[in-house]
């Protein structure tokens, strides 16, 4: 009962904002429909049982990547106004029979019920509880070699960016003296 | 009173990828096609977790980690060159760039 409530309310919150994010034409609306997506999500995942994921979700997404997002935004200038006329011909029809195509299969495959990874028998298995404890203990363990693959990402990531940020071309800067 | 099933999240995340999708084929601003590669990343975030969920395994959550992190990176690596063709070009749009056309 309570999920269902907060599965009716949260998927509309997580449509909206893809709505959003899709149809406004000014990117900081796009932006904010971004951040309502996200934090329905994060709601959803508690439903889960999926704690941590929904913290960090909602510190990582919601906090540091959509600032990163509406900074780049204020950066190039909001006021510029796309034009959202199409140039590639028929584009946006085949784009919408994609849509269609996508979404009629998805929910043929959801009412017949046919994921063959769910438990055959009736009784739903228990829900994993997502805590620190659980996830940490799993990711330390099993995954530890992901976890130092993805440390070595993020300071490739961070160390790129940087690299991007300070690039001055040479045609700028002409030979001294 | 209707159970809410792994389906349904199921359903939602379809969805989702497929606003996602229409975004970045329909929108020219590079960084609204961030934005809906975001929604994409999410959508399969949460297929994930209500995966995770009906087969009983925390897998399913391990494996959100490393999308989270993956994104994470590619927001912060694809945003610095994006700003880096707006210094050059004075523009964010996909479609004026077009400087590999003979």
């Amino acid at each position: 009962m309570v999920e269902l409530v907060i599965f009716v309310l949260m998927g509309a919150g997580t449509l909206a904002g893809g709505v959003t994010v899709v149809l406004a034409r000014n990117p900081v609306r796009s932006a904010l429909g971004l951040l309502g997506a996200l934090v329905s999500l994060a709601v959803i995942y508690v439903v889960n049982l999926a704690h941590l994921v929904a913290a960090v979700q909602v510190v990582v997404y919601a906090g540091a990547v959509l600032t990163l997002f509406l900074f780049v935004i204020m950066f190039i200038g909001v006021d510029r106004a796309e034009d959202t006329s199409e140039t590639i011909p028929l584009q946006r029809k085949l784009v919408a029979g994609l849509a269609t195509v996508v979404a009629l299969g998805a929910a043929v495959l959801v009412s017949r019920g046919r994921f063959t990874w769910t438990p055959a028998s009736g009784e739903a298995a228990e829900i994993p509880n997502g805590t620190v404890q659980a996830l940490g203990g799993e990711l330390f363990t099993t995954w530890v070699l992901g976890v130092e693959v993805t440390a070595l990402l993020l300071t490739i990531a961070a160390v790129g960016a940087i690299a991007l940020a300070f690039h001055r071309r040479s045609a700028e800067s002409p030979t001294e003296d | 009173m209707p159970v809410v099933t792994p389906g349904w999240y199921m359903t939602l995340a379809a969805v989702l990828f497929v606003l996602g999708m229409t975004g970045v084929l329909i929108r020219r601003n590079a960084l609204v096609m961030f934005m809906c590669v975001e929604l994409m990343l999410n959508a399969v975030n949460l297929t994930f977790v209500a995966a995770g969920r009906a087969a009983g395994v925390l897998d399913g959550q391990v494996a959100v980690f490393f999308v989270l992190v993956v994104a994470a990176a590619e927001v912060v690596v694809g945003l610095a060159i994006i700003v880096a063709i707006f210094r050059r070009r004075e523009t964010a749009s996909v479609d004026e760039l077009a400087a590999l056309r003979g």
